[in-house]
């Protein structure tokens, strides 16, 4: 009994042994030589931390230089808190407009076939490559006095411009793509197959929708409305050309950023972009949460 | 389905259609006027120019960044993972004060830097420092998948026979890198081209010199003349749509090139 077993033990031993061999033989072959290994990671390190960690930290050390009292202060100014305040609403507002066309369209796109799918893909794509700058130009061109539309608003006493819809309007114009790109791919992998059951059992189309395709997507819809919204907060460019830097009315945090960086304010100007950075950091560590969700999820559908 | 497709072309195409259509209103005359005076091309030389080295560079430290983090384990390796996103996610504004104040004469970096006779703030070396800072993301997070995917066993297979690992680098895992790195250079010129919010502060602005051309629409707008800039802009938009076209079909060739391997 005993010779029995201890034969294949000794056997699948050598066998592992080279098996490791090889496996290390083979790692050698897609490898660099040690010096080289350092070089290349101590260039990523400094890279990295030179030009994303320092003015990262910057921020922060700024922000506190004279004291968490000082800090405060700045932020409990009555135009820190109208900022704030304006931010949020535009953030709001901007995220639910793009969430809705965002499922919208990535609905149509990944269930559906038809003709100038690739154009409506690249129309989806475009605010992520247009300037900043020209995404607010264009609302000034349609809603501004010598615009498109100017006059006619002007008759009817309606404010886009240099206002609240303005800002909101530029703003959804940016963070469009956000939510339709991260549902897209999603969707169309999942395919088509769930729902035509659920409709074939007697579902309606909107509780398909609501049972069958959200639970599916949830995931991809936090991640596209997290990205979505700290692109929102964040704009600076596009809601500079349309606001119109009206003191407590319509600045948003990033623009005062600007405003008291060039009054020379620098702990204000560092403490509400220090609540910038935080939003930015919290949602790169939820977004490492969402992507680990989501590729679980891959793992389920590849079985 | 009609409804989407009207939402979208309300909210994006109207838009884009106004500007060129307010740029149509202009003369081919007075449009060549507007684009050739000195201030115009200086500025746009300037966005293209650096943004186009920035990207340069960009291609370069974004290899090697995604080299060590796919091929290497090194400590806190997740860690700079996830940093290379904080350019995505960092509001531009926040980005330009942070860089400006850590390159400015008097700054962490800055101090050290001009006592050797470097200026950076307020010289198109910012410029292009703002520009580098913007564009590494889009390189890294192209590139990276791809790297992670590509087949062991071809490298082994030339290892084998008898490749050097410099001749393996060079003629097996650049070639199939190629698409992706393209495609991270054509993004982060894109990008770099059209950024405002973290250059503006850094930059300058001296006309000429450190203006770029998305300031000088904004400086036309101020002043009211917008057929400046919208022709300016007119300019920029067909660039951003042949970045676009490029990059779609650098996508396509990248699938087509699947199945032969």
């Amino acid at each position: 009994m005993t010779m029995q077993i201890a034969e294949p033990v000794s056997l699948s031993q050598s066998a592992a042994k080279a098996r490791a061999h090889a496996a290390a033989a083979r790692n050698n072959l897609r490898t660099e030589p040690k010096a080289v290994r350092i070089a290349i990671i101590a260039l990523a390190i400094v890279f990295l931390s030179v030009f994303i960690v320092l003015p990262l930290v910057l921020v922060f050390a700024q922000a506190f230089s004279k004291g968490i009292l000082a800090y405060l202060a700045a932020l409990a100014e009555p135009e820190a808190l109208a900022a704030i305040k304006l931010t949020l609403v535009v953030a709001t507002i901007s995220v639910s407009l793009n969430l809705i066309f965002g499922l919208v369209a990535a609905w149509a796109i990944a269930k559906f076939e038809f003709t100038g799918k690739t154009f409506l893909i690249t129309l989806i794509d475009l605010p992520f490559s247009v300037s900043p700058v020209i995404s607010g130009l264009v609302f000034v061109l349609l809603f501004g006095a010598q615009g498109y539309f100017g006059g006619w608003l002007r008759d009817h006493d309606i404010q886009i411009l240099f206002a609240v819809p303005g800002i909101a309007l530029a703003t959804t114009f940016v963070t469009f793509p956000f939510v339709a790109r991260a549902l897209i791919p999603l969707m169309q992998e999942q395919g088509t197959q769930e729902e035509e059951a659920a409709i074939s059992l007697g579902a309606s189309g909107l509780q398909t929708f609501f049972r069958v395709t959200l639970p599916n997507i949830k995931w991809g819809v936090l991640y596209g409305v997290l990205l979505c919204n700290a692109r929102a907060m964040g704009e600076f460019g596009a809601v500079s050309v349309v606001s119109g830097h009206i003191r407590g009315e319509t600045n948003t945090m990033p623009l005062l950023v600007e405003i008291l960086y060039n009054e020379y304010q620098f702990v204000a100007a560092f403490a509400i972009a220090s609540l910038l950075a935080m939003l930015a950091l919290i949602t790169l560590i939820a977004k490492t949460i969402l992507e680990r969700h989501l590729d679980e999820g891959h793992d389920i559908n590849d079985d | 389905m009609g409804l989407t497709l009207t939402w979208l072309s309300v909210i994006i195409l109207l838009p884009l259609a106004g500007l060129f259509l307010k740029s149509l209103e202009l003369s081919p005359e007075q449009f060549w006027n507007i684009l050739s005076s000195r201030r115009t091309l200086n500025a746009l030389r300037v966005s293209f120019g650096l943004a186009f080295a920035a990207a340069c560079v960009n291609l370069v430290m974004g290899s090697i960044i995604v080299w060590a983090l796919v091929r290497y384990r090194f400590p806190g390796r997740r860690l700079f993972d996830a940093i290379v996103d904080v350019p995505f996610a960092l509001p531009t504004a926040v980005a330009g004060v942070a860089l400006t104040a850590l390159f400015a004469e008097k700054g962490w970096l800055g101090a050290p830097l001009a006592a050797l006779g470097i200026k950076v703030a307020f010289t198109p070396v910012g410029i292009f420092v703002a520009m580098i800072f913007i564009g590494i993301p889009f390189v890294v997070r192209t590139v990276q998948p791809v790297l992670q995917d590509l087949d062991p066993e071809i490298e082994e297979a030339a290892g084998s026979l008898g490749a050097s690992r410099w001749q393996t680098i060079i003629r097996v895992i650049l070639p199939s890198l190629a698409p992706a790195l393209l495609t991270g250079l054509a993004l982060a010129f894109a990008r770099a081209v059209g950024e405002y919010g973290s250059v503006i502060f850094i930059a300058g602005n001296l006309p000429n010199v450190s203006e770029i051309a998305p300031l000088l629409i904004v400086i036309r707008l101020s002043e009211f003349r917008c057929a400046d800039a919208t022709a300016i802009a007119a300019v920029m938009l067909v660039v951003s749509f042949v970045i676009i076209f490029a990059v779609n079909r650098l996508q396509r060739w990248a699938q087509n090139r699947v199945p032969a391997r």
